[in-house]
């Protein structure tokens, strides 16, 4: 086995290889306006780095989010693409879940709540019994409208980075979204036979677009 | 000719999903996913909407092609795409497609300028560009006039609209005359039954003292709107093939006639003319009839061609290759206001190092 994952949907631009036991090789570079420029550098380092080919890839995982959408895109459609070319599945997972499953690696064990940086005063988030248990539907909300409880939880993620009156009990680790934690999550349920979420984004919200007004006149009435 | 290059091309833009495959100036395979449908209820492209449908459209629009084209993605040549200028969030979509199956099937990544991809095209129709080309580039997004003495390299900008582009006035005055989003069709179609010279609505930008090249179609606009409105005000009925007629004479006058004088000032004896509104069947009858009384010779491509499409990223990709230009690397950037002048995207060089990206792909799938 050999998994290629990748997630776009945070500012990190993370790729990995995973042999369905350990990490082969990973590269996070945190930069949320490069995702379309740094992605496919990053996935050739890290087969260079494990001394791998694209042929050699059985599957492709990437997160689906939720995450802002212009960098989401990129790492979708690059999964969808690789899918194609080397006649591979492509098995989506919540971007969410990665960060979960990390948090995990990284020590956190009991009820914890996930959030990210929705933007716009909001995050995206969801609540979890343990790394690869998550017991919400991800969701995107300011974070003072999130249930008292979940607030309470411990918390790991940007979105909890950046409301500290909102999330008394935040967790450093993970810092960012890790591709070699998403490929052990996606390793770990493969070996489950669990499934996979299509290589679709998590929008979460309806598009911007305003029906503009009728005509407006340029005559003064 | 099966030795001439075999190019995919790949344009998102704005609202087509488009993926073309040319072999030389041979036109495959031109496959299109449109999403202006989803965009009519709003009167104009909503850019999340149209990045939303690139995602969803773009692997089976690329599948399709290559069915189309009855070739196997591992017999291409190389693999073009729109690097801009265009909706930011829409061209990344194709801008990273492109990569991924450039770098997955180990062929060369030439992150072409649309404006330039626009002109080329014509090579599928008409066959070598002529050079110097003279081009009158009009659409939603542009209208320009262009001259280009080598379209892979060498793209000049002799003026532009300083203003609303051409295909955009076509969509206001449609808006208000009620006839519907996009506008150019409408417009086209209401003008048969009009009379062109029943109203005198202005020219732009075409008195003495003006800039030659330049366009300007924001007053045209508004005065198409005030006498529409004052014939409402009065409570009288708006002839609505007339003002059509009228209002898309007044645009096609000011296009043919400042392309003429650029074709007669620079000596050059062909005048190409491509974009959505090279559609337009008065543009196009107009052109012809100008282009004959002053001995240039007129090279419009098929509507389907004019308008936005993956074939003439494919068209501009091929002759790319043909000539040997420099292909990009895989950190090409989506640039949104890419400028005419930046016909391709080559890499980017860090100080010298380059990354190395390219050395390691050629050997990733096919040896
Ligand atoms: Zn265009």
């Amino acid at each position: 086995m050999l998994l290629l994952a990748f997630d776009t949907a945070t500012p990190a631009v993370t790729a990995a290889l995973h042999d369905g036991e350990r990490v082969l090789a990973e590269s996070t570079v945190v930069d949320a306006r490069r995702h379309g420029e740094l992605l496919v550098p990053a996935v050739d380092r890290v087969l260079g780095a494990a001394g791998r080919a694209l042929a050699d890839v059985t599957g492709v995982v990437v997160g689906v989010g939720p995450g802002p959408y212009t960098g989401l895109r990129v790492g979708l459609v690059t999964a969808t693409a690789f899918g194609d070319v080397l006649g591979v599945p492509v098995h989506g997972l919540c971007t969410l879940d990665g960060l979960a499953w990390a948090a995990g690696e990284a020590g956190l064990h009991g009820p914890f709540t996930v959030a990210t940086d929705a933007r716009r005063k909001e995050v995206y988030w969801a609540r979890y019994d343990g790394p690869g248990a998550r017991v919400t539907e991800p969701a995107v909300d300011r974070p003072a409208d999130l249930p008292g409880d979940v607030r309470a939880l411990p918390a790991v993620g940007a979105g909890a980075a950046l409301y500290p009156e909102h999330f008394p009990d935040r967790r450093p680790d993970p810092a960012h979204q890790s591709a070699g934690a998403l490929a052990a999550l996606a390793a770990h349920r493969l070996a489950a036979g669990q499934a996979f979420l299509p290589p679709l984004p998590l929008y979460l919200r309806r598009p911007d677009a305003q029906v503009p007004a009728g005509y407006k006149a340029v005559l003064p009435t | 000719m099966a030795d001439e290059p075999l190019v995919l091309g790949i344009e998102t833009s704005c609202d087509e999903t488009g993926v073309g495959i040319v072999r030389g100036h041979t036109l495959l395979a031109d496959a299109v996913a449109s999403s202006v449908d989803e965009h009519a209820r709003y009167g104009g492209v909503v850019p999340e909407v149209a990045s939303r449908a690139h995602l969803e459209a773009m692997v089976p629009t690329i599948q399709r092609a290559l069915k189309q084209a009855g070739v196997a993605a591992s017999d291409l040549d190389g693999i073009a795409v729109t690097a801009g200028p265009g909706l930011a969030g829409a061209l990344l979509v194709g801008v990273a497609a492109a990569k991924a199956y450039a770098y997955a099937l180990g062929k060369p990544l030439y992150g072409v300028n649309h404006l330039a991809s626009h002109i080329c095209v014509d090579q599928l129709e008409h066959g070598a560009l002529p050079e110097p080309t003279m081009a009158l580039l009009v659409s939603g997004g542009h209208s320009s006039l262009l001259l280009a003495p080598d379209i892979t390299s060498d793209v000049r900008p002799l003026g532009s609209t300083i203003d609303d582009a051409a295909g955009e006035a076509f969509d206001k005055v449609a808006r208000v005359l009620g006839l519907g989003f996009p506008g150019g069709p409408a417009i086209d179609r209401y003008a048969r039954d009009g009379d062109p010279a029943a109203i005198a609505f202005p020219r732009g930008l075409t008195g003495g003292r003006d800039p030659l090249y330049d366009f300007s179609f924001s007053g045209l606009k508004t005065a198409v709107a005030r006498w529409v409105e004052a014939r409402r005000r009065d409570g009288q009925d708006v002839p609505v093939a007339d003002v059509a007629a009228s209002f898309q004479e007044a645009v096609v006058d000011v296009l043919t006639r400042k392309a003429l004088r650029a074709c007669r000032d620079n000596g050059v004896d062909h005048l190409m003319i491509g974009g959505g509104v090279a559609a337009n069947s008065r543009l196009r009858a107009l052109a012809m009839e100008r282009c004959e009384n002053a001995g240039v010779r007129l090279r419009v491509p098929r509507p389907g061609l004019c308008t936005d499409n993956g074939a003439m990223v494919a068209a501009l990709g091929a002759e790319m290759v043909a000539r040997g230009r420099a292909a990009s690397t895989f950190d090409l950037p989506a640039d949104s206001s890419l400028p005419v002048t930046e016909v391709s995207v080559p890499g980017h060089t860090h100080g010298g190092t380059h990354t190395h990206t390219h050395e390691v792909s050629e050997g990733n799938l096919y040896g």
